[in-house]
């Protein structure tokens, strides 16, 4: 059986994808960079005391989840989220709700989901999916990072749906069951709501791990990186922060741009120039942060010459959170 | 970033699955979803973070064939998990596990709990017990 209404659309991260993709089947469309922006999906976090595979934690946006709980919410869309502990009653009930017409999103873990590359399997609980179908026994999966839908096996969605570890999925899965359409004021609202909780996030959680204090935090440590952990291990660092900001499902820039692209799109709707300008703004911010990510390479692969140092590397840092700073601050204490 | 700037550093990562989905503005300074194949500086932090896991792997290597611990070590390594991982699959502590590294209990264990453990990493009890 397959839900021939289910489009595939591909987005740069996970998580929009899939809301995306469900909301566009229940016929409410909303981009990526819009789920983004209205779930306040950007974050920067810094905490070098929480290691993960020996790495300091490290990240570009919010908890995974979040971003769906938020801009659900915000356009007051209704959904059903179930686990589970048995893997036969979790696979037997993605069938069922499959048999009503129903496409579904799930957590699962990119380590056993064998049609990705074998270079991006790491270890991740997180990852979102839409299953759409079942053919000759393989479910048919809309993966939102990959430009195709493609097919997994029931042995391996079941291993992928039940994968141990950090945030174990526990067979999670959910879909939208109440999806209004919103009116102009309602999609104001949700917006201004979206942005006045990443600007609270990035300008004033009194920490210094979390926003823009995260930034210059990593830029503090960061200088001085070589000096104390030495050549080899610095290279590592810097390598996880590169990966962070980069890899797949970014957009870009650590999801600077798909924020730009969300202010954008926001303009259309909001009618102030306000956004346009705030957008152009973050892009310049996201140039300087790929700058990081394109130096920080050099240094990773031994091929920096010598003006390019950990000090640099953290001026530029430095920068990035200033520029940024000016765009929060614009835009923060918005009204609908 | 400029659409034309959208990097297509190809190392065969994706292995040509598929391609990856970046924003960056046309020419009327419109954002626009652009297809890539990767980017250098991307590039070289994978690569780095697999160094590191093949050195791992390749350590257990050498450690089971001097006997020095059981060959669940190098699947441990090989499935980049560790004794917790494993011991939330196998429904037991770490401490179990790591008793299992020892080569004299391992080669004493019970087929039920070998084959649990093959059916973690998703091998045979054979490839499981005979390191080569």
């Amino acid at each position: 059986m397959i839900i021939s209404d289910y489009k595939h659309h591909q987005s740069a991260h996970c998580e929009n994808g899939t809301v995306s993709n469900l909301l566009n089947f229940h016929k409410l469309e909303l981009s990526e960079p819009m789920v983004f922006g209205i779930g306040s999906g950007l974050f920067f976090s810094y905490m070098p005391f929480l290691k993960l595979n020996g790495m300091p934690g490290t990240s570009y946006r919010i908890l995974p989840g979040e971003i769906f709980k938020r801009m659900t919410k915000r356009l007051n869309i209704k959904v059903k989220t179930e686990k589970f502990s048995d893997k036969k009653k979790a696979m037997d009930e993605l069938d069922r709700a499959l048999d009503k017409g129903l496409p579904i999103g799930m957590l699962t873990s990119v380590f056993y989901l064998p049609y990705l590359p074998k270079a991006f399997r790491f270890h991740f609980n997180a990852h979102n999916i839409v299953v759409f179908g079942k053919q000759n026994g393989n479910y048919l999966v809309s993966d939102p990072v990959m430009d195709n839908p493609t097919e997994v096996s029931y042995e391996d969605l079941m291993r992928a749906r039940f994968a141990k570890g950090v945030m174990p999925p526990k067979g999670r899965m959910y879909y939208p069951v109440e999806v209004p359409t919103p009116t102009e004021k309602e999609m104001k609202i949700a917006i201004v709501k979206g942005l006045n909780k990443t600007t609270s996030d990035m300008l004033t959680i009194p920490v210094p791990f979390f926003g823009l204090w995260g930034v210059r935090y990593l830029a503090k440590n960061l200088r001085t990186w070589d000096k104390k952990l030495g050549e080899k291990q610095a290279g590592l660092y810097l390598g996880n922060q590169i990966r962070m900001q980069e890899e797949i499902g970014t957009g870009g820039a650590g999801f600077r741009f798909i924020f730009a692209a969300f202010l954008q799109e926001a303009n259309d709707i909001m009618r102030q120039d306000l956004f346009n300008e705030a957008s152009a703004e973050m892009t310049i911010a996201g140039d300087r942060w790929r700058e990081f990510a394109y130096l920080a390479g050099k240094v990773c692969k031994g091929r920096a010459t010598s003006d390019i140092t950990y000090p640099l590397l953290a001026d530029i840092l430095l920068d990035c959170a200033d520029k940024e700073e000016k765009v929060f601050k614009k835009l923060k204490n918005l009204k609908a | 970033m400029e659409k034309e700037q959208v990097p297509q550093d190809d190392e065969n990562l994706l292995e040509g699955k598929f391609t990856v989905v970046k924003y960056a503005v046309d020419k009327n300074g419109k954002y626009v979803k652009v297809p890539s194949v990767g980017w250098e500086p991307e590039n070289v932090a994978l690569k780095q973070a697999w160094e590191v896991i093949n050195e791992k792997i390749e350590a257990a290597h050498k450690s089971v064939l001097s006997g020095e611990v059981s060959p669940l070590a190098y699947w441990i390594e090989k499935n980049m998990m560790d004794e917790k991982l494993v011991g939330d699959y196998m429904g037991f502590s770490k401490w179990k596990v790591k008793e299992h590294l020892n080569p004299k209990v391992f080669t004493a264990l019970p087929q039920d709990i070998l084959k649990k453990y093959a059916e973690t990493f998703k091998i045979s009890v054979e490839e499981l017990t005979k390191i080569v």
